[in-house]
């Protein structure tokens, strides 16, 4: 029985390293968090592998023949059997578990000339400034190649938690709280922030992209987003205003919306956003400009039928400027063929 | 009778009459607080609602039947000590009403379960539905985040715990010689909680903005803010819960003071054990969900800021609260099937169970350890980082004393005569499964692995395998082991075996990728997902519909058993405990004489070794000198 545990557990260990388990890794931290599961996985099979062999050896071995109505050997216990399962279980995860912290340690570790970059969640996208550089702010995240971050994570409603599967790292974000953690992205690419906390309807597609860029590049971004951003101001509400405001406030979470490029599905279709504000304006006595400022300013005023209600945050009377929610009506209501074009 | 006494008679009847006043009686105090205040307008919905959920509940307990008793002792009116006109079943029909038998309100608590334990699997057929390719097809995203958290909350509080309660309500009075529970009345009422909280679950799906849709953990301020169906969950928790309580403490008073002369705490069979320290745990812990969920309602109620920040509210104490109850609960939830495999294995191996008292001592150690572990749930949740390590370290050593269990199971299979039955084949697949599980919660334990797979599929996988292939797996090892003597009928052992492969391959097909598909970044609740997850996706959901159809063959099983299967012997297992000593069903009153306990429970191939005796079998029992080999007594 012993060699044919021995050799199955060698198969079993070498079956669980095969499967290729993680995503791309794209932080100095997943490397360390790969290596410790291969630890873990190293150490577990032969101990399920084992409880399997005793199991279907005694299985086949003590089996009862037919007719046999005969007992069992009256073993009562072994106290030196005890023993060893109490010793050896408890030596093998008090050390994995001082492991497990030395990694902890070394993946939380205080690095020089890190980035600080502020995470804000809100139903149902992420939004990212960099308050070092400038006060930058954007609705998706880039971070240069091999440099320190630090994220401070916060919440504006309910709970969601900040994870790019990519760096092995995750954080809940907390209404009321800021929640730090720290990363070394070391793989230039694209990748997903992914909402793991459950937070509402649109919580499904809570995700946007993160771009990892060479250190040149990033600059270049900073450099673009900070001319923008005096840019937008100044003009003050064209239609690539409103644009900027539908895609930084994270609306195509939820809603599709093609001249954006965005696919939700939780809301109505802003495609056909003229067509609704003039059929539900009519009937609310409004004008398309109206319904339309409703609907986003006081969503619980009237909902369209056939959609959940409550879904859409209540957040963004507070969020948005007079500027922005007028540049946001017309740019809607502009690309689904209304009066703005 | 005429209508006039049915109505004022406890019984269905009164139940309906009662359900209407009860719910006229809410909105009246709903409208006329409201007047009062001056609040507009004066009928409210949500409100009315909300003091119907909580008045309804109780004033159908009151027709039912429930409190007549006390009522009649608190009114100083007659009452009979020993009257026993609502004990026992003569006909189909005592199952309908509040009865105080044990073995009544076991199969009471049962059948029950298993109805709500269908209605959770069809939500989970539903959900795989959905999910089996990417995007939307049947079900939105608010209705898929409900079925989840009815899913989860049904599963949880209407199945696996009171499924438990049930086998033990029917068995431990029998296994410790006691006529019944310590109180039958307050038996009765533990029961007739439980299907309350339940359809009020089930019964979100109706209210207005649809089913509570923040997860079975309804963690704040999500859960403060969503729409009414979060009252079903938040005031069906309270019946749900105040039922478990009642029947632990039932639970702990029998058993500490009704055991029969000779049965010790070390000659108590396991089982009786695993429920004595899941009755501390319950009564202990459950108190604190109970608490979680009025802070919730009294937020979402009356406006208090328990959970909303900003306000002096703290939202990381709801998960510390409620998880404090909630780890533990993963106990209740385990140690009574714990208790189910050690009878079910030391009776097919005709084998002591190997280290009894290490057994007992790791159920105890296992709830001490298991208060002191509840922020492994919250390891990113932003709490204070110090408090992580310490609840990695007591979380892992947690894998001493379940370990123990293990390999005792393990060694009370050595050399023994097996005999692999159905039930036993659930105990087989349980303890290979749960090892998977315990493995996977060891990972989940440490911490830097956590903070990758938390709130993803891995933990979807883990958490099945613990209460599924963990769990569930007892309770069909149970139900079948215990089939004969419920039921005075065999079940088919063919369809049993059957029942039990499909489940077992089809088990590990439906969870075993879930592993995979966590670790590669797929979150959990989500009703949609990335296209990278696709095939696996697909996998999952055509195992999962498989493995809900293999159920049907269970179901099936049990009812043709049940009704027409061969009359059962009173020990067809040829065990030693004293529920097989009586005849199947056993009798109304469980004993004609009380037994007297003279040795261990598992006590075989001990040459004439007895666990308990009965004066007029006396003669066969006497313990005989060794090598006498007289066979334990059997029909």
């Amino acid at each position: 029985m012993l060699s044919i545990g021995a050799v199955a557990a060698v198969i079993g260990v070498a079956l669980a390293l095969v499967i290729d388990w993680f995503p791309t890794r794209a932080s100095g931290s997943a490397g360390e968090i790969d290596t410790l599961y291969d630890v873990l996985l190293i150490v577990s099979v032969p101990i399920f592998v084992l409880v399997m062999t005793v199991a279907i050896y005694s299985v086949v071995k003590f089996r009862a023949r037919p007719g046999d109505t005969g007992d069992g050997a009256p073993i009562h216990g072994n106290t030196r059997l005890e023993i060893v399962w109490v010793a050896i279980p408890f030596i093998l995860v008090t050390s994995l578990a001082i492991y497990g912290w030395v990694v902890l340690n070394d993946i939380e570790a205080k690095e020089p000339n890190t980035l600080r970059v502020n995470v804000t969640g809100q139903q149902f996208t992420w939004t990212f400034s960099y308050p070092g550089e400038g006060k930058v702010r954007s609705a998706r995240l880039v971070l240069p190649v091999d440099r320190p971050v630090e994220f401070h994570i916060d919440s504006k409603d309910v709970i969601h938690s900040f994870w790019v599967p990519q760096f092995r790292l995750k954080s809940d974000a907390v209404p009321g709280i800021t929640t730090r953690i720290r990363v070394t992205p070391d793989r230039i690419g694209s990748y997903e922030v992914v909402c793991a906390e459950l937070c509402g309807i649109g919580h499904p597609t809570m995700r946007v992209p993160v771009q990892v860029v060479s250190a040149s590049a990033f600059k270049r971004w900073l450099g673009g987003r900070l001319k923008a951003a005096g840019g937008g101001a100044a003009a003050g509400g064209g239609a690539a205003a409103g644009k900027q405001v539908f895609t930084a406030s994270g609306c195509g979470s939820c809603h599709t919306l093609a001249d954006a490029g965005t696919s939700g599905n939780v809301g109505p279709k802003l495609d056909e956003l003229a067509a609704m504000a003039a059929r539900f304006g009519k009937q609310r006595k409004e004008s398309a400009e109206e319904y339309v400022r409703e609907s986003i300013l006081d969503p619980r005023a009237f909902t369209v039928p056939g959609f959940p209600k409550n879904a859409m945050p209540t957040t963004f009377k507070g969020q948005l400027s007079d500027a922005q929610v007028d540049a946001l009506v017309k740019y809607l209501l502009g690309v689904s063929g209304g009066e703005g074009k | 009778m005429t209508l006039a006494a049915r109505l004022r008679a406890p019984g269905w009847y009164r139940a309906a009459l009662s359900l209407v006043i009860g719910f006229g009686a809410a909105a009246g105090i709903v409208v006329a607080v409201r007047a009062m205040y001056g609040f507009e307008p004066t009928w409210d919905g949500n409100a009315v609602t909300t003091v119907s959920l909580i008045a309804m509940p109780l004033a159908f307990l009151l027709g039912i039947g429930c409190f007549d008793y006390w009522f009649y002792w608190a009114a100083g009116r007659p009452t009979r000590p020993e009257d026993h006109s609502g004990h026992g079943a003569y006909s189909w029909k005592d199952y309908f009403r509040v009865n105080t038998d044990h073995k009544v309100i076991g199969i009471q608590y049962i059948v029950t379960t298993f109805f709500f334990f269908i209605a959770g699997g069809l939500m989970a057929m539903l959900m795989r539905a959905e999910l089996a390719q990417p995007g939307t097809q049947f079900v939105d995203s608010n209705t898929f985040n409900g079925l989840f958290s009815v899913h989860a909350s049904i599963m949880i509080f209407l199945f696996i715990i009171p499924v438990f309660a049930g086998i033990a309500n029917f068995v431990i009075p029998l296994m410790i010689g006691a006529p019944d529970m310590a109180f039958p009345r307050l038996n009765a009422l533990s029961y007739w909680l439980l299907p309350l909280g339940g359809l009020m679950m089930l019964g979100s799906f109706f209210a207005e903005g649809g089913a509570f849709a923040t997860g079975w953990t309804a963690y704040a301020p999500l859960s403060t803010e969503t729409p009414l169906g979060q009252q079903f969950f938040t005031i069906g928790v309270q019946f749900a819960g105040a039922s478990s309580i009642a029947t632990a403490l039932n639970f702990l008073v029998t058993i500490i003071t009704m055991r029969a002369p000779g049965m010790t705490f070390w000659r108590m069979p396991l089982l009786v054990w695993a429920n004595f320290t899941t009755s501390l745990l319950v009564v202990i812990a459950t108190p604190f969900i109970a608490g979680s969920q009025f802070f919730v309602l009294l937020d979402r109620s009356l406006g208090t800021h328990f959970f909303s920040p900003g306000t002096g509210g703290d939202v990381i104490m709801y998960q510390h609260v409620f998880w404090f109850y909630s780890h533990p609960a993963v106990y209740i939830m385990m140690l009574p099937g714990f208790g189910i495999i050690s009878e079910v294995v030391s009776t097919n191996a005709r084998k002591p169970i190997f280290g009894y008292r290490m057994m007992a001592f790791s159920l105890v150690a296992i709830i001490i350890l298991g208060f002191t572990v509840w922020a492994h749930h919250m390891f990113v949740s932003g709490m204070f980082s110090w408090l992580r390590v310490p609840m990695m370290i007591t979380t892992m050593l947690i894998a001493v004393p379940t370990g123990i269990k293990i390999f005792s199971w393990l060694a009370t299979l050595w050399r023994g005569v097996i005999h692999l039955r159905t039930p036993m084949l659930f105990a087989l697949g349980f303890i290979t499964m749960f090892t998977l599980g315990g493995i996977s919660g060891i990972m989940l334990a440490v911490i830097p692995f956590d903070i990758h797979v938390s709130d993803t599929y891995f933990v979807v996988a883990h958490i099945h395998y613990v209460l599924f292939g963990g769990s569930v797996f007892t309770i069909f090892a149970g139900i079948y082991h215990w089939f004969p003597k419920m039921t005075g009928r065999m079940y088919d052992e063919t369809l049993g075996k059957i029942h039990f492969w499909l489940s077992f391959v089809f088990f590990n097909t439906t969870f075993g990728p879930m592993h995979i598909v966590g670790i590669e970044g797929m979150p959990r609740r989500v009703a949609d997902y990335a296209e990278q997850f696709a095939t696996l996706n697909a996998i999952i959901s055509a195992s999962a519909f498989l493995f809900g159809l293999s159920f049907l063959i269970f179901l099936y099983n049990m009812i043709a058993s049940w009704r027409h299967g061969p009359k059962a012997a009173a020990n067809p297992w040829r065990a030693h405990s004293i529920e097989w000593q009586v005849s199947s069903p056993p009798p109304v009153f469980n004993f004609s004489e009380v037994p007297t306990v003279v040795g261990g429970p598992y006590e075989y191939g001990v040459p004439g070794a007895v666990h308990a005796v009965f004066k007029e079998r006396r003669p066969a029992a006497v313990p005989t000198p060794a090598g006498g080999g007289a066979p334990p007594p059997a029909e």
